[in-house]
């Protein structure tokens, strides 16, 4: 293992070594930096191309340039060297101009991927569970229109009918009665071709569903929910006690009820503590957030420890995973509450279409998370959409290679239930391969970062790229290029690692 | 594309009538099947008639301008660099509403798609950009392709060194997100025009084709019938013709189907950051880069190019499919 690890890290270090390369010789050959200075009529335009051509090496030869500029990087890597990452064709240091545009970057980044993959895995497992269903079909179609959307042309939309059209309806949060029927018929639509089954089954889930989801819609319109929306104490209690549910049935089913005691315990400690949290979220860091998502874990494991007997290992994950969505939904309800604060102070118009944050806003923890969130929102969804269907047919296809496999059949024939052959024969297996498409992925997360920056006007890698692209300014770019190329290579290698762990199959 | 597939099989000979279960076999040959594989697919040939509609649309409605060539004129009358009196504030004259249920009737009118803000006939225009983008589609999808299916067969047929080289090559390539080195490449389209720009975006993008190609070449040499072959004394130019390439081709169209899909999109984006086509020529691309600031004032210059490229993804895309299963029958999606 550690020997391959050691080839990997060679491997990659000499592709990214020459990607750098190629990269420096046609970012030389895209433009000259002195291009603009040209046409400048200022009577010091002599002094400045003089600057310019100094600060960027450009009478060296462009080889003798790449090896300087490479020494300079690679101080970066190597301990105790000093980084330089040169400077741009104004003489600013790169390195202060990359610093603040990793982390939008990043944030939006990591949110799309997570979104995507957490949805996807979702979308895939459930079209697989129900292949050549009319929901197969309509996931199918629903991801080649995904990979046929220009992303860029998706943003536009967006910012029209998400966040203009919506923060007028927020204005007066009313749902007109034929909405809401329409909404109702079609949430019907959807949980009849989740849940399937037979045409009277199918017929009764379509009534259920259309007919509570309007109702739903009636009761948020009637309140004029949007306005001050919060789950409420009741509420939370309740979708902790759904997940709690949930989970058992999920991992380890009904049959031996000790699971399920030890999900609800777990539910219930987090309603109770949800009462008494108030002085201490009042007001909270990311560190006091961590710590208590650190204490969640700690109790719930424990619970799931003392009251799981001989299915110890099930309550154990059943209970961690029922406690950290008790907290999520607890940690949702914390922001909601501070919605229409945030809402009156961003002047009624709370999806924001420009920017990664309010300038200049600070309204304490949960103002300012709301803040980036609804700033996050739309680049994060445009960005998410592709992968989303990428993951979804991956996921989809892994599982059912997966489904037809001699394992999963035995797990059947000894009488194992079709929830235990899913979830830990099939699912479980079927992920592996997903870690390889998550390297792959990053790729094309970071290309839609740069068109979803520009569009959105993020300051981050992406628009720092083309903007210096389009002067254009050799440094900042090879800074992008060197980070993306890392990332990525950083992931392939990771992916391939992890692969070789999860598949036994794999030597290395 | 299936007339390669046929000096591999034997010629399909008159049906043979099965007397005892009374039923017709007809023997078919291996490009008649994926032929009917193909057709059968819906959406897959509804992709292909509409890929058809658009590009003779987009050719024969103004016409083509090839260089060197005289020009070639189309039925539309309207130029698209030709500025005009804007009418009605541009707004589309389209109408597709039968006058029997209280529309306008079916009719072009003057400006279909409307106009822009000077006044240029839009639907001229989104055929420009319609051809251009297909064009630069097609140009990277070959180029791509031919780049791929050599580095990724040089890499599996003559192993050791050359497979080393190749594949890290491939590595180094992959290792930029494709956006980025595409932006870089197109930087200078201005200058050296969209058929030179897809030749350079086409140099990018054969990645994953040289991988696949590499690891089916790897697979098929292992086969039996190779070995077979090789057993009988087979000249090793005569296993590469005649029994490795034929069972590549399916990988190979099916991917250079789905790199004409990202070829548009990646064109499209690029035109639309300002890094692609330039001025006065258009694409789809930019044309949507172009007003997309007029979205509230005149919501139809960035609608029709917006429709124009899912259009042709989406019927790109679903041809890929279609040729996916007609090749391959075991990755079958749709229940026969």
């Amino acid at each position: 293992m550690l020997a391959f690890i050691a080839r990997r890290l060679v491997v990659s270090f000499f592709v990214l070594l020459a990607a750098t390369f190629v990269m420096y010789l046609l970012v030389a050959f895209a433009g000259d930096p002195l291009e603009e200075l040209y046409f400048d009529t200022s009577p010091n335009r002599d002094a400045k191309i003089e600057a310019r051509t100094e600060a960027l090496n450009l009478d060296t030869p462009v080889l003798l340039r790449y090896l300087g500029w490479l020494g300079g990087v690679s101080g970066c890597v190597i301990p105790g060297a000093e980084c330089d990452w040169g400077l741009t064709a104004t003489g600013q240091q790169v390195s202060t101009l990359i610093g603040g545009a990793i982390g939008q970057t990043l944030q939006l980044v990591i949110a799309a991927t997570v979104i995507a993959l957490v949805l996807g895995v979702m979308g895939g497992v459930v079209t697989a569970l129900r292949q050549y269903s009319s929901l197969d079909y309509s996931a199918t179609f629903a991801a080649f229109l995904f990979f046929s959307l220009p992303i860029f042309w998706v943003a536009v939309l967006l910012k029209q009918y998400v966040a203009i059209d919506f923060n007028n309806w927020l204005a007066d949060p009313v749902v007109s009665t034929p909405v809401t029927i329409i909404l109702g018929l079609i949430s019907g639509g959807v949980w009849m071709m989740i849940i399937g089954g037979d045409r009277q089954r199918k017929q009764a889930t379509f009534g259920i569903a259309a007919v509570a989801s309007a109702a739903v819609v009636w009761v948020i319109s009637a309140t004029r929910w949007f306005e001050d929306p919060s789950l409420g104490p009741v509420l939370v209690a309740l979708m902790a006690i759904g997940s709690a549910l949930l989970m058992t049935a999920l991992l380890a089913g009904f049959r031996y009820k000790r699971v399920m005691y030890a999900t609800l315990a777990t539910a219930g400690v987090g309603i109770v503590v949800n009462l008494f949290l108030d002085s201490i979220v009042s007001d909270p860091s990311w560190a006091i957030i961590a710590l208590l998502l650190l204490i969640t874990i700690v109790v719930s494991g424990g619970i799931g420890a003392a009251a799981g007997a001989l299915l110890r290992r099930q309550a154990v994950t059943a209970s961690i995973f029922t406690g950290v969505l008790t907290a999520g939904i607890i940690y949702v309800d914390r922001l909601l509450a501070a919605w229409a604060g945030y809402a009156s102070s961003v002047g009624g118009r709370p999806i924001a279409t420009f920017g990664a944050r309010t300038p200049g806003f600070d309204g304490g923890y949960w103002q300012n998370t709301l803040d980036t969130a609804t700033h996050l929102l739309l680049p994060t969804i445009a960005i998410a959409l592709i992968s989303f269907a990428t993951y979804t047919r991956f996921t989809r296809a892994s599982m059912l290679e997966v489904k037809s496999q001699d394992y999963v059949r035995t797990a059947r024939a000894k009488g194992l239930s079709e929830r235990v052959v899913n979830t830990r024969h099939a699912f479980r297996n079927a992920l592996i391969p997903v870690t390889t498409l998550m390297a792959f992925d990053f790729g094309a997360v970071i290309s839609g970062a740069v068109i979803t920056e520009n569009v959105f006007g993020w300051q981050g890698m992406g628009k720092m790229f083309i903007d210096r692209l389009f002067l254009p300014d050799p440094n900042p770019v090879m800074a992008f290029f060197v980070i993306t190329g890392g990332a990525v290579v950083v992931f392939n290698m990771l992916a391939d690692i992890a692969y070789a762990y999860l598949d036994p199959r794999i030597r290395l | 594309m299936t007339s390669q597939m046929q000096p591999t099989t034997a010629p399909a000979t008159a049906p043979e009538v099965d007397e005892a279960a009374g039923i017709t076999v007809e023997a078919r040959t291996q490009g008649q099947m994926i032929r009917r594989r193909f057709i059968r697919h819906r959406a897959a040939l509804a992709g292909l008639i509409t890929l058809a509609f658009v590009i003779v649309l987009s050719i024969s409605s103004i016409g083509i301008d090839p260089p060197l060539l005289p020009k070639i004129p189309g039925w539309w009358d309207k130029d698209f660099t030709a500025i005009g009196a804007v009418v009605d504030g541009g707004s589309p004259t389209l109408s597709v509403v039968p006058t029997f249920l209280g529309g306008e009737g079916v009719q072009l009118g003057e400006h279909p798609f409307g106009q822009d803000n000077i006044g240029r006939d839009y639907f001229a225009l989104t055929m420009r950009g319609a051809q251009i983008s297909l064009m630069i589609a097609f140009i990277v999808g070959i180029v791509a392709t031919l780049a791929g299916t050599l580095i990724g067969a040089l890499a599996g047929f003559f192993r050791g060194w050359a497979e080393a080289v190749l594949m890290r090559l491939t590595d180094v390539v992959i290792a930029i997100p494709l956006l980025a080195i595409a932006a870089v490449i197109s930087r200078r389209a201005g200058e050296i025009g969209p058929p030179v720009m897809a030749v350079g975006l086409g140099l990018v993008i054969w990645t994953s084709l040289a991988r696949l190609v590499r690891g089916e070449i790897l697979a098929i040499r292992e086969k039996e019938f190779v070995e077979a072959a090789r057993a009988a004394g087979t000249r090793a130019s005569r296993i590469i013709v005649r029994h490795i390439l034929p069972n590549l081709i399916g990988v190979i169209i099916v991917s250079a189907t789905l790199t004409i899909a990202v070829a548009i999109l990646l064109e499209t984006a690029l035109s639309f950051l300002g890094i692609g086509v330039q001025a006065p020529d258009t694409s789809l691309g930019r044309l949507i880069s172009e007003y997309q600031s007029a979205f509230t004032t005149r919501p139809w210059l960035f609608w029709w190019p917006g429709i124009f490229i899912i259009t042709i993804a989406l019927a790109v895309n679903f041809i890929g499919d279609g040729l996916r299963d007609a090749f391959d029958p075991r990755q079958q999606r749709v229940r026969e």
